[in-house]
């Protein structure tokens, strides 16, 4: 455990000094988000309409925009040979990197999307379940994220690729994320698809840790 | 039976690493890389206090003898042994008992030397004493400075301070003084002398004569 929030901690800290991490992720959700009402018109019915889902599948791209050096950063220097041999289990390491990037990268988001449920005229009595389905959903993002960080990791251009491995993998989250918007925005009870959305994000806790783990140990042989 | 000059140098091994037992064997090592064969039917046994120094051209199995002995590359055939366990099947194995420094440093430039030290050191061992193993290495004033502003051979000693920061009886040196200037590669040769002395074991591959009293050779030949 102290191992785990030791490499946590350091994580968090590289995405602070390095900067521009999860300040380029939250401008990304933003400037995404806003093309909409730009595109669509200012007609606020429509907006409304759309909005749970722009804001959902902006907050997926978002997510998608870091984390293909998830891994990447560290087996270029040499540090995930080292991680790999170190007395920390892999699959520990992987969950100390996802959490690492869901807090630089989704909390950020969380922060960000009351302001931008405004900009789309989202019911207000939906803005808690907004956020509520997001806080259950974003972990999930990371985590199936770092499945495919782990197989393109060894890729000199491995972001497409990874877009394509994980986006399709991010449908049940996308689903269950809007639908208890929309439930809540239709005053029908939203709370079976936050829980299917809480079951998405703890089976992904449970297998994707061994299935990156899996792949990274493959990409150092 | 533990290291006599534990209590004085304040370094010494866990209650695991008894020297006593520990050896370190190679059986009949098979290694391919990419389908063509590196280096087949390896032998070596490696006791406490002992160095191994591998020599031998470009591709002909250095760093991947290194890479194969802490595990990061499974060998094609053959089996590697400690204290005549299979070396996997060792509780610990090989956090707890090994060093590897690669040619790659892993270090993060937007840490300081302090820091990236630091960090290892305690992934590693528990208390472990960053800041005196970067004196042990020379690097006093640079404690501070962030490690994207450091020279090859500084950042090669900002690695291998993790070395003298926690006492682990292996250690896996690929070309541990490429880079460093002639007093470092003297600081680093006697680093590994009382490593040796404390009953560590050191294997070393090298192209740069290095000078360690009472090391082996063990020449990889070429293979192509």
């Amino acid at each position: 455990m102290r191992l785990f929030l030791n490499l946590l901690r350091r994580d968090v800290l590289l995405a602070f000094r390095q900067g521009s991490a999860s300040g380029m992720t939250v401008a990304f959700f933003v400037i995404t988000v806003t093309l909409f009402p730009l595109a669509v018109g200012p007609d606020a019915v429509i907006l409304a309409r759309i909005g749970p889902g722009v804001i959902w599948v902006a907050a997926l791209l978002s997510a998608l925009l870091s984390l293909d050096r998830l891994f990447q950063a560290d087996f270029e220097d040499g540090a995930l040979d080292l991680l790999v041999l170190s007395p920390l289990l892999l699959e520990a390491v992987v969950i100390a990197k996802a959490a690492a990037h869901w807090l630089t990268a989704g909390l950020p988001l969380l922060l960000i999307a009351p302001v931008l449920a405004l900009f789309m005229n989202l019911d207000l009595e939906a803005f808690g379940i907004l956020l509520l389905s997001l806080a259950l959903g974003t972990p999930a993002l990371s985590l199936i994220g770092a499945v495919g960080a782990a197989l393109t990791v060894a890729l000199k251009r491995g972001g497409a690729l990874l877009s394509l491995l994980i986006l399709p993998l991010y449908v049940p989250t996308l689903i269950f994320g809007v639908s208890a918007i929309e439930a809540a925005i239709t005053s029908s009870d939203p709370v079976p698809s936050l829980l299917l959305l809480m079951a998405v994000s703890l089976v992904t806790l449970a297998i994707s840790p061994i299935a990156a783990a899996a792949a990274l140990r493959l990409a150092l042989e | 039976m533990r290291n006599p000059l534990f209590f004085l140098t304040g370094i010494g091994y866990g209650p695991a690493m008894t020297t006593g037992t520990m050896r370190l064997e190679a059986m009949k090592l098979d290694c391919q890389r990419g389908g063509r064969e590196v280096f087949s039917g390896l032998n070596f046994t490696l006791e406490p206090g002992e160095a191994l120094i591998v020599t031998g051209p470009n591709g002909s199995g250095k760093s991947s003898l290194l890479r194969l002995i802490a595990g990061l590359l499974t060998p094609v055939a053959g089996s590697l042994h400690w204290q005549g366990q299979a070396a996997k099947s060792v509780e610990g194995w090989p956090g707890h008992y090994l060093h590897y420094a690669g040619h790659l440093m892993a270090l993060k430039p937007a840490l300081t030397v302090l820091e990236n030290v630091r960090f290892w050191a305690e992934f590693y061992g528990r208390g472990a004493k960053a800041k005196g193993a970067c004196i042990t290495l020379g690097l006093e004033n640079l404690l501070d400075f962030p490690v994207r502003y450091l020279s090859e051979g500084q950042k090669r000693r900002t690695a291998l301070a993790r070395l003298a920061a926690v006492p682990l009886p292996l250690w896996l040196l690929d070309e541990p003084t490429s880079g460093l200037d002639r007093e470092t590669t003297e600081r680093l040769e006697t680093l590994m002398d009382r490593h040796l002395k404390e009953g560590g074991m050191v294997i070393a591959a090298t192209h740069l004569p290095i000078n360690i009293p009472g090391s082996r050779a063990l020449a990889l030949g070429e293979q192509s």
